[in-house]
């Protein structure tokens, strides 16, 4: 049912996943990651966040492609917020030389109008442009060797690919409908991935296995599923059960408690019983739910818990952590 | 900055753009590492005077489940409430006895209603609160028009900004329904996902621009009348758009806008009253947030955005918040104790790893704790209420019940 792991000739990641899992970073490392290896990559967002500019804590991005990282082997991250306004203009003046209406066009409302109320019109733009970048090339190969997009998450995410259904509706012939049937081509071609960053929640985890559903059904390709703040644990297997259950020996974490000098009065211990249990149930929910996800037939990635927030360096870490994993 | 990049994406005045004026941030200059001021959600939900409660932020933060919770504590409280709630995960929805999108508020079963209040909950459905607005106001013939246009139809179902058009309109109905019927007296909304979550509070007043445009002048034009309204500029439009739509589609907008002519002023006058609505004391905002860094920046620009509409700010609600373990024994102490036992042989590793547990949990508590301090020396007006983060998954009244409880300590 899912597609093939390999992503070694993929040039086109895209990344989604629910509010709040984490997808920008993730992206962000991915775009790192690819990198690495001496690789020109670009990194896009279209969702007017600047949650590029925030992670790598530069000034918001303009509608230009920056280098916002370079390795030391000649691996280069340029990073571009795409504008839907902006990328009409430019689509407008590139394909069809409308310079001047273009300018009419804005004066009349009409940039208003294709970029907010005509349906599906946005994303084409911005997909558009995504699709640009990706087939650019200079002096016979590609000025990136990939892209990665940090896409709307998994609510919006089979809306705004889909774009060639998005404007059916509105445009059955027209350069518009050519130009989606071109960004389709490529979505679902080898050369594109879609992953999705989930926390081991039951509501990301529904929402990651509806949009595989959903994103396959398109006939999009599935990449990844990367876990991300996963819970780690210490607690042998057995203990973990046994905290849930509240067994665990209360006489024998007593005694270790005062040999290791700690004054283990009765609410010391209780306390530690409370939180081995809240624990143990968490790490429970957890592997149910990567269990869940394990079976959707779509290779699991996990993700290191990085202490103490995301900065640069966690970014790093993280990019780290995708560079070892085997499906990158 | 992040806090002005979230602004309305689709209000242009608003769109951070390098190098364009953004607005200045609004607060005290100057504030103390304070401790934070407490919001008691329930002289909130007690307060007669309250007729309406918003729940925003951003996404992943627990809106929904916040808004049901609070929903179901004010029920059990004496309030007659209804929620509305805007796509919350499935095993809440069926707590709730919602087993589709459905929009009809249906009563709660399981609520205890001791204190004579009720609890009404509905997901918001906005293909079918749109096809009802359509219905109500215009000719059978002139909806079966509308209906039926493509563009009605795509801008009807997946136009990312319809669901904030639509949360508005449901809340005025549901406002409206309220006052005539008496049938409750307390609306707790949550506000959609969407990009900017402020979306809603710019949904009128994005219609109104997009109404007073030229374009729909120019739209209509051919439609209704002689070509000689288009000037030289305006043919070079219409010609540029149907040669980038394509002919046809340039006649299904036209025919839709129309259509609509008619159709919008209503619309516009009535999410222009529920902006009132809002405005006024009867509502109250809750903002939700997590405590992490995003999340709180976040909170600060919809705490910033809110005061700068003049929309009653109730508080601010810190969802997942870490509970505070045993007292007695510091982080430090945890730490030293685990590493005397590591040095010995034959200690089996559970103590160890409760003690490292024991730790990491303070350490993550004190994080939070330095986070909150610097949110409210920013905002020092805002109280705030917390949720203790919980092991399990909200997914049944039970669970609803013990937020409201840890909402309310």
């Amino acid at each position: 049912m899912s597609q093939p792991s390999d992503l070694s000739g993929v040039r086109l990641h895209i990344v989604t996943g629910k509010g709040g899992t984490g997808k920008t970073t993730v992206a962000a490392a991915l775009a790192l990651a690819l990198a690495s290896g001496g690789k020109k990559v670009l990194l896009c967002e279209v969702e007017d966040r600047q949650g590029i500019a925030s992670i790598f804590d530069v000034a918001p991005l303009p509608y230009a492609e920056r280098r916002i990282a370079v390795g030391p082997d000649g691996g280069e991250v340029f990073a571009l917020a795409i504008d839907t306004e902006a990328a009409l203009l430019e689509y407008l003046d590139m394909f069809y030389r409308l310079g001047k209406a273009g300018k009419a066009l804005d004066r009349f409302g009409v940039i208003d109008f294709a970029t907010t109320i005509a349906p599906g019109l946005g994303d084409v733009l911005l997909t558009g442009k995504v699709f640009e970048a990706t087939r650019r090339s200079e002096a016979g190969r590609p000025t990136y060797d990939a892209v990665v997009l940090d896409a709307p998450p998994t609510g919006r995410i089979g809306r705004f690919l889909n774009v060639n259904t998005e404007v059916a509706g509105i445009a059955k012939v027209g350069l518009i409908r050519n130009q989606a049937d071109s960004i389709m081509g490529l979505l679902k071609s080898g050369q594109t991935r879609i992953h999705l960053v989930t926390s081991l929640e039951e509501m990301p985890v529904q929402e990651t296995l509806d949009s595989i559903i959903e994103l396959e059904g398109i006939g999009l390709p599935i990449g990844v599923i990367l876990v991300n703040l996963a819970t780690e644990s210490e607690l042998a297997s057995g203990d973990l059960h046994a905290a849930v259950r509240s067994e665990l020996d209360e006489t024998r974490i007593e005694a270790t408690l005062k040999e290791a000098g700690v004054e283990a009065d009765p609410p010391v211990v209780a306390g530690l019983l409370e939180l081995a249990r809240q624990h143990g149930e968490r790490v429970m929910l957890e592997r149910e739910q990567q269990t869940r996800l394990e079976a959707a037939g779509v290779p699991v990635v996990a993700l290191p818990d990085v202490d103490g927030g995301i900065d640069l360096g966690a970014l790093y870490e993280l990019a780290n952590q995708l560079c070892a994993s085997a499906e990158f | 900055m992040p806090r002005q990049s979230q602004t309305g994406r689709l209000t242009r005045g608003n769109k951070p753009q390098p190098g364009r004026h953004t607005p200045p941030r609004v607060g005290p200059l100057a504030g103390r590492l304070a401790d934070v001021p407490v919001l008691s959600v329930d002289e909130l939900i007690a307060d007669q005077d309250v007729h309406i409660i918003v729940c925003c932020g951003s996404g992943g933060v627990g809106k929904t489940t916040t808004s049901a919770a609070l929903a179901l504590r004010a029920a059990e409280h004496g309030r007659k409430v209804v929620v509305l709630t805007i796509d919350p995960a499935r095993r809440l929805a069926q707590s709730l006895g919602l087993a589709e999108l459905d929009n009809t508020p249906r009563t709660v079963v399981g609520v205890d209603t001791s204190k004579n209040g009720s609890l009404d909950a509905m997901m918001l459905d906005m293909k079918r609160t749109f096809d009802e607005v359509v219905g109500s106001h215009a000719t059978p013939a002139k909806a079966e028009q509308i209906l039926s246009n493509p563009f009605y139809q795509a801008l009807s179902s997946s136009f990312a900004g319809t669901q904030e058009y639509m949360a508005m309109e449901k809340l005025g109905q549901l406002h409206a329904e309220a006052l005539a019927v008496g049938r409750w007296d307390l609306i707790v909304v949550d506000t959609p996902p969407s990009r900017s979550a402020l979306d809603f509070l710019d949904a009128p007043e994005r219609l109104s621009s997009f109404l007073d445009g030229r374009l729909i002048k120019l739209l209509l034009a051919p439609a209704k009348g002689p070509a000689r309204l288009l000037s030289a500029g305006m043919s070079a439009v219409t010609n540029a758009l149907s040669k980038v739509l394509g002919g046809q589609t340039l006649r299904d907008v036209q025919t839709f806008v129309a259509a609509f002519d008619t159709l919008f002023g209503g619309f516009r006058a009535r999410a222009e009253k529920t902006y009132r609505v809002l405005r006024a004391p009867q509502t109250a905002f809750l903002v939700v947030a997590t405590p992490e860094s995003d999340a709180l920046r976040e909170a600060a620009f919809f705490v910033e955005r809110l005061a700068a509409e003049r929309m009653p700010l109730a508080g601010l609600v810190l969802n997942r918040v870490t509970e505070r373990p045993t007292p007695g024994l510091t982080s430090r102490a945890a730490d030293a104790a685990a590493e005397r036992l590591d040095r010995l042989d034959d200690i089996e590793g559970l103590t160890i790893a409760l003690l490292h547990l024991h730790s990491s949990r303070l350490s993550r508590l004190e994080q939070e704790q330095g986070l909150r301090r610097r949110f409210a020396a920013a905002h020092p007006q805002v109280p705030t209420a917390t949720i203790h983060a919980l092991a399990s998954d909200v997914s049944d009244l039970a669970s609803l019940r013990r937020v409201g409880e840890s909402l309310a300590v």
